[in-house]
This record gives structure tokens, sequence and C-alpha cells, in this order.
């Protein structure tokens, strides 16, 4: 399922950087120390984990849940088990990890609150991507419209859609603040991947991001 | 008694003390095996295999456990049934496991009948096979052999240890028992301890061997009998658990064997009973039925928590090996929960762990058999650990 979202992803042709990387997987690389322990919830074919081993040199781990994903990861050497997001992560030990990411598969699982809480358990930083359910054509969508919105990057009918929960920008503020994490850092990306301007408010983020990254600690 | 299967019996025997076509370790008073029983083994020998050639720095070799009646001949010819090695499509030049990069060693496991010391080989003490006298061994046993084995060959840390079925508790065994000698495992379609229905169907194969009056209550190689029939059934029953009822259906469905409609006799009409009949009959021409028990036993014992508090995961704490668990999605001897298990642990200690499950009708036996995703993932597993070992890649 979570693998099925990915490739629509890079269907869509979401925008890749200089290397032919995504830009989101850029942007979530950046956020990541050099050497650093990293585990990608839902890491799909292992691209940011590629990513991250080739530019950062970190020690990273996936959990993927479809078969096809984890047996391309594990034949291309990376460390990554099959493994379901919701259930899996509760038997990691505390403080495992300095970065346990979850790239664009919040809106997947079927308990965010509880996932989010175990990444901060078991990780220093949690990176989270998502899809932003506030943006100005899906208002427009459901507003004008009158249906549920279909774009580009969320390509699904209602029926047929992996997408059980999704979140605005500002909706994952109130759950940041409800699981008591602190946010580092937050980038809002446009439709074509760039990020927006970095001092706009959170309401124009909300309006006009596609997508946000935010990178997330425990409060102290 | 056939002339035929008298010599056969000759043969196999023969394997137990001078195995052909292997290297042999005797190990002598001065280096006993202190056993689980709480006995020591004092002398025995190690029969074994190697493909490949050790690098300069002793850095390459991939130890390869075989499984419950497997043999060190894991990548050549047979000598009793001269048949091809069991896995010989995953070890090879070029293959998975390649012996053109890698070292490969493969043991004939203690309480085996190939060459290693078991219950078929001669008792020093009293010139006749062990039989019953020979002492329980267990998975930490055969482990611990080994090892005295890789020391005997000057070969200190492995690059990898793989191995299904009880090759793949012999693997787990080798990362708790000796963490620092094992830099990567691969561990494939086992568990970390046996589950209460394999018990059960070992007690079942066991009692069909010791139920054959040609037993002797172990003494058939001192008395000159076989039993044959008793081992045979057990492999018939075995089999059947090593696949599945899927392969079976595809392979056998309810077709009938030469012949157009069923005898009402008890002859094996169906091609699925003439199947059975076959995988017993030639078992017992390259097995011995004591070692059977013996092998069975040591799987039964096997419960990597029992060693640890009770808790896997604290047989692998502050581990550096890197992992793979493979396990396959028929396979209902060893399921896929089995497995899982394994990963949980590793991952509660932290370890370096990847872990697949591959999708075939083909049961247990799968590791066996002709799957490419197996081996995709083996290579990409073994590159990816040599990588970071930094073992140069074939021929460069």
């Amino acid at each position: 399922m979570l693998s099925r979202l990915k490739r629509d992803l890079t269907m869509a042709e979401a925008a890749r950087g200089p290397g032919g990387a995504r830009v989101d997987l850029l942007l979530v690389a950046d956020m990541v120390a050099p050497d650093a322990r990293v585990l990608d919830v839902g890491c799909g074919d292992g691209e940011l984990l590629q990513l991250l081993a080739e530019t950062r040199g970190v020690d990273g781990r996936g959990i993927e849940l479809s078969r096809e994903g984890v047996n391309e990861c594990v034949a291309k050497g990376l460390a990554v088990i099959q493994g379901d997001a919701d259930t899996d992560l509760a038997d990691y030990p505390d403080d495992t990890f300095d970065y346990v990411i979850l790239s664009q598969t919040l809106q997947a699982t079927r308990r965010p609150r509880i996932v989010l809480e175990h990444m901060l358990r078991i990780g220093r930083h949690a990176i989270v991507s998502f899809p932003n359910f506030g943006h100005w054509r899906i208002r427009l969508q459901v507003a004008i419209g009158g249906h549920m919105p279909r774009t580009d990057n969320l390509p699904y009918s209602w029926w047929d859609s992996p997408n059980i929960h999704f979140c605005t920008i500002k909706d994952f503020r109130d759950l940041c603040q409800v699981v008591g994490a602190k946010m580092e850092r937050a980038v809002a990306l446009n439709a074509y991947g760039k990020p927006l301007r970095f001092n706009a408010p959170w309401w124009f983020w909300n309006l006009f991001g596609e997508q946000a990254v935010f990178l997330l600690s425990r409060r102290a | 008694m056939a002339d035929v299967d008298i010599a056969l019996d000759l043969a196999r025997a023969r394997e137990a003390d001078a195995p052909r076509d292997s290297h042999v370790v005797r190990f002598g008073p001065d280096r006993p095996l202190k056993l689980d029983a709480g006995v020591e083994l004092s002398p025995f020998q190690i029969a074994y295999k190697t493909y490949g050639s050790l690098n300069a720095d002793r850095s390459n070799a991939v130890l390869v456990c075989h499984a419950l009646t497997g043999d060190q001949h894991v990548a050549s010819r047979h000598p009793v049934t001269g048949k091809p090695g069991w896995w010989e499509t995953m070890v090879g030049p070029g293959k998975p496991i390649d012996t053109e990069r890698y070292y490969v060693i493969c043991p004939n496991v203690l309480g085996a009948c190939m060459g290693t010391t078991g219950p078929a080989s001669t008792n020093p003490r009293t010139g006749k096979p062990w039989g019953l006298e020979f002492p329980v061994i267990t998975i930490r046993d055969m482990v611990r052999a080994q090892a005295m084995l890789l020391d005997d060959l000057g070969i200190e840390t492995l690059f990898a240890v793989a191995g299904g079925s009880m090759g793949g508790m012999q693997v787990l065994q080798w990362a708790a028992s000796f963490p620092r000698r094992v830099f990567a495992a691969l561990p494939i379609a086992c568990a970390t301890r046996h589950s209460a229905q394999n018990i059960a169907f070992h007690e079942v194969g066991r009692q069909a061997v010791m139920a054959d009056p040609e037993w002797r209550g172990g003494r058939y190689l001192i008395e000159g009998t076989n039993p044959r029939r008793g081992l045979a059934v057990a492999r018939m029953g075995a089999h059947i658990t090593y696949l599945s009822d899927a392969a079976l259906h595809r392979k056998f469905g309810r077709k009938f064997q030469d012949r157009d409609n069923p005898t009402f006799t008890f002859d094996a009409d169906f091609q699925v009973e003439s199947y059975l009949r076959h995988q017993g009959i030639s078992f017992v021409e390259r097995f011995d039925a004591n070692s059977y028990l013996y092998l069975t036993r040591a799987m039964d014992y096997f419960d990597l928590a029992a060693d640890y508090n009770g808790v896997v995961a604290n047989a692998f704490a502050g581990t550096q090996t890197r992992f793979c668990v493979i396990s396959f999605t028929s396979d209902w001897l060893f399921p896929t929960s089995e497995s899982r298990a394994i990963v949980h642990a590793l991952n509660a200690a932290g370890a370096r762990v990847s872990f697949a499950e591959i999708v075939t009708d083909k049961g247990h036996d799968a590791f066996l058999l002709e799957e490419p995703e197996l081996y995709a993932i083996v290579r990409g597993f073994l590159d990816g650990a040599a990588k970071a070992r930094g073992l140069k890649s074939a021929g460069g």
C-alpha cells in the first residue's frame, strides 16, 4: 500500500534536484546530521536510505510494508525489514536512533499519533513529510467542486485511497503540541517541489504549501 | 536382505569413520569437546568440505551449516548417492555464495553420519559403533565443535555464516555464542526455538524408527540389521512437513501412478504415495537411523532464549553482526511468524537486520529449491556486507 503511494508519487514526476533525487527527499536528507543512525519508516524501494548513505554516511535501517519493496532494498544491500509502522515500531527500544523518518507515509497509517509518539521515543529526532490537505487547490475541489480532492500527488479516488488520515500543516502543528514535540525546523514545498519563502506566516504555508517537512525533537 | 542393500549399508557405515571426498580433522585427548549433557567427547573428528580459496588476510571464509538430513557435500557430488550437492544453486562459482570470492567451509555436523563423530562412528573404548551410548548432543554442541574446527584451520573471524532450517539454528547459535567471530549471519527458514508441533512431528519419526524390530535397541550396526522401514516411514512423515498442501496438489493432485483405475488394494495407487515411498527408500541409503534420532533431538532441545534468562534479545545484546533473516510464505514448519520473532529480538538488541519473506508455494523446502528472489536477496546482502568488510569482488 505504502509502496504504491510512493510509486505514484514518483510517477507524478515529483520535482527532481540536480542529482536526480526527489526534492522532498533531498530536503529530508539535508536535515540529517552526518554519520547518524537513521530509521526510515515506509522506506519504499530504498531511495532515501541510499541517498542518506551516499551523501551523509548514515547507518540506515528501513521498515517497508510491501514485500517487493523490501526484497528490492535487501538485494541492494540495505538493512530493511518487512513490517508495519502501526504495529512494529513498538518493538524498538528507546533512543535506538538519532533520526526516525516518516516520508510521505503519515497519512496512510492507522494511528498517526501513536506512530509519531513511537518515533520520538525510539529516535532523538523525528522527520515527517506529508501532503498538505490545506492546499488551496484541495480546498477548492471540496468547496466548489463538492467532491473529494484528487491531485497529481494524490491521484486516488476516495474509495481506493491508501490515505486514511489526511491532515493540513495546521493540523500537524496541533498534533506536535499534543504529543509534546518540539518543532526544530519546518519547510513547505510548492507544487513544483520548491520551498516556500522561509519567513512566510503559517496561514500562507497552509494555503500554498503542497507538501511539508518537519524536523521534530522531544521536548526536554 | 538383498545383497545390494547389504553393500549399501556397508558403504554408508564406512563413511561414518572414513568419509570419502572430504577433509577430516581429528581432535585427540588433548582437545576434548565439552557437551551440554555434562560429559566430554574425546577423541572425536569433524569431516568437512571446502570450496574456493582463503584470501591472504583470512577474511573471506563463509561457513555453511547444513540441515537435519544434509551433509558437507554442499556443492559437489555425494559419495554415496552420486547426486549433485544439496545447495549447488546457491554455492559455487558465480552463484550467490560465490566461491570465486568467498572461501566456503561446510562441516558435517556433530551426531551426523558422514564422517563427523556420531552414533554410527566407532566408539574407541569398545571398538564398536557408539549406538545409543553416544551422548545426546545439542545445537550449541555442534557450533562449539565447528568453532574448534575453525581454530584448527586458523580462521579467527567468519565473513558469514549461512544455513536453513537446522542450519539456520546453528547460524543463530553462532551469532549468540561467538558474536565477534561472525561478521554477517544468514538464518533462513528457522526459529529461535523448536515449536511443540515440530517436537511432536519429530517424536513420530523417532517412534517409527524405534518401532522397527530391526532397530534392536539402537544396536543394529553391531547386530548386522538396519531399521530400514522405520527410518523410511520417519522420512515420509517428515517430508510432508517440508512441502505444502498447494505444492503437493500442484505436483501430484489425485493422479494415479502407472494405472488408470484404483486397484482396490494398498499398493501405491496414487502418485503422491509412490513419491513418498521413493523418498523414504532413497533416504535410508544414505542416512543412519540413530543419527536421525540424535539430530532431531538436538533440534527439539534448541531454545535460544532459555540460555539467556528467557529473553532472545539478550542472546544478541551489543552484537555488531549484520543479519539477513529470510522466510517463505508457505513454510508451515518454520512459519514467517518465527522469523519475525527473530527480527523483533534483533531489533530490540539494536542489531543491523534485514528481513524478507519470499512468496512461494514450495513450503519449508523452498530454501533448497529454485527461488530466484532468494538468490537475489542473498547475493545483495552478501555484496553489501563484503563492501563493508572491504572484500574484493570476484576477479577484481
